[in-house]
């Protein structure tokens, strides 16, 4: 089924959104915005799809506009990167707050300031807090799959919240793929229509949204909140069940690689993961025995499973795509730790943080980290737990 | 206010905060943002329904097209009303909150 063609994460990802045809997208249509809704706009104006495009005068307006659609009753979409995101932040909160299940990509590059335009995570992770669930792909056939994955996800009953599918900025938002593309009515079929159960122009059955919510409240709906994203972990793994049935290709919250007999695993988000299976590929012809853990669902975060899966590994080295200027190392190190935590155990966890505003991370380069993890392996001994990988002294 | 009466539970809330029927802020007492409070003088209104038609909220009580008084659960006492009244010898009047049992009855 499907056909095998040739296309960048963006054009991919503008194709999916294309099938998904949501009601409304709103975009702000200038730098940081990625191709992707340029791409995406180019169907609008080819008459390919009759989703209402609206171009706004930022990306806290793009947001404020898919979260008036969303509340209105319409699927809506919009996509952001970097600086873009960090633009819209407010609403971003108050998307996932209102219990509102938007979907939108992002295309992960670094912070500006000084100014950067390339791959890191620094963006996304300014929004891990917020409630939004975080999907991750590898390379652009993920990033494809897990965008026609997210409606059913942010949409469920049991969740109602805002997705973001997350790819490698020019990695693989640029990067030509030959990717397997689902037919457009599979697709259709797949995502269904979507029904909100209580929206704004409901005219029968008048509602209000957003209303002043203070001490005597507030705490309630965060607590509904936390109670929907306990359930995330059950209905992504439902949702990849079914579209693996669809389409042979099989999803879960992370991907393990090698991991069953390793001593060594590498825990990886993004295109890296990939670069690092091939160095996995390599020393393990050298006996050395690691894998990699690829994480998919970063929040909420399967804290309990990813240490399951990490049993009998002797050294974990955490990669991070962004720091977090705690003194603590990355983000995703801080909740590997703290996850490791509950199991006890003798495993070391160290982080290294790489990539920074794009800084290439080679197949030699892990190589040589999963080297010197082994070495931990051997001697147990640790200069630093935190290497900020690739920096020039 | 209301401290005596237990709150329904997260289980039991619409979610997201939202407020899902119609017309509740009926049931909302705002009469205590009031500093100061219109008071009708029966005998002086021409029932033109000025003041019902410029009180920003629904607080100006009418039947049968007659000015009845004031609902003072929801008024806030901006005092448009009283502005608006274009009676020769106006018939409603600002006056303190503070003294409202000698004008209340």
């Amino acid at each position: 089924m499907g056909n095998r063609i040739a296309l960048t994460g963006n054009e991919a990802v503008a194709l999916g959104m294309k099938q998904i045809a949501p009601d409304v997208v709103a975009a702000y249509p200038i730098t940081p915005q990625t191709e992707v809704v340029q791409i995406f706009s180019q169907y609008v104006a080819d008459g390919d799809v009759d989703t209402e495009f609206v171009t706004v005068e930022s990306e806290h307006s793009a947001m404020s506009a898919a979260l008036g659609a969303s509340a209105a009753g319409a699927r809506a979409m919009t996509a952001t990167s970097s600086n873009g995101l960090e633009l819209m932040f407010e609403v971003v909160n108050i998307t996932a707050s209102l219990r509102l299940p938007i979907v939108m990509p992002i295309v992960n590059r670094a912070i500006t300031g000084p100014i950067n335009i390339h791959c890191d995570h620094s963006d996304v992770m300014t929004i891990r807090d917020s409630s939004w669930i975080l999907l991750f792909g590898e390379n652009a056939q993920e990033a494809y799959d897990n965008l026609l994955m997210a409606n059913r996800i942010a949409e469920h009953s049991d969740i109602l919240l805002p997705v973001a599918v997350n790819m490698d900025g020019f990695i693989i938002s640029h990067a030509v793929e030959n990717i397997e593309i689902v037919e457009d009515e599979v697709v259709k079929e797949f995502v269904g229509d979507y029904y909100p159960e209580k929206y704004l122009l409901d005219a029968a059955n008048p509602i209000t949204m957003g209303p002043v919510d203070l001490q005597d409240y507030l705490f309630e709906h965060k607590r509904q909140q936390i109670e929907a994203i306990k359930k995330v972990s059950g209905v992504v793994r439902q949702v990849s069940q079914e579209f693996a049935e669809l389409t042979g290709r099989h999803y879960d919250l992370f991907e393990e690689y090698r991991l069953d007999d390793a001593e060594v695993a590498l825990i990886a988000i993004g295109s890296t993961a990939g670069t690092a299976k091939a160095a996995i590929d390599n020393l393990r012809e050298q006996g050395i025995k690691v894998g990699l853990l690829k994480i998919r669902l970063y929040r909420p975060f399967p804290a309990k499973e990813i240490v399951e899966a990490l049993k009998g590994v002797k050294t974990i080295g955490v990669m991070d795509r962004a720091e977090s200027y705690s003194n603590t190392g990355g983000p995703l190190y801080a909740d590997i730790r703290a996850a490791m935590y509950d199991v006890g155990g003798t495993a070391q966890v160290m982080n290294i943080v790489y990539g920074i505003g794009g800084r290439d991370m080679t197949v030699r380069d892990l190589e040589n980290l999963i080297t010197q993890l082994q070495k931990v392996t051997e001697t147990g001994e640790i200069e630093e737990r935190i290497i900020h990988y690739g920096v020039r002294d | 206010m209301g401290d005596s009466v237990k709150k329904p539970g997260w289980k039991d809330i619409p979610i997201g905060g939202r407020i899902e029927d119609a017309g509740n802020s009926q049931k909302y007492y705002v009469g205590g943002w009031r500093t100061r409070r219109p008071v009708w003088i029966k005998e002086n209104c021409i029932h033109c329904l000025f003041c019902w038609v410029a009180c920003p909220d629904a607080a100006i009580v009418v039947e049968d097209g007659k000015i009845q008084g004031f609902d003072y659960d929801h008024c806030k006492g901006c005092g448009i009303c009283a502005r608006e009244c274009p009676a020769k010898s106006p018939a409603i009047q600002m006056r303190s909150e503070n003294i409202e049992d000698q004008f209340d009855s």
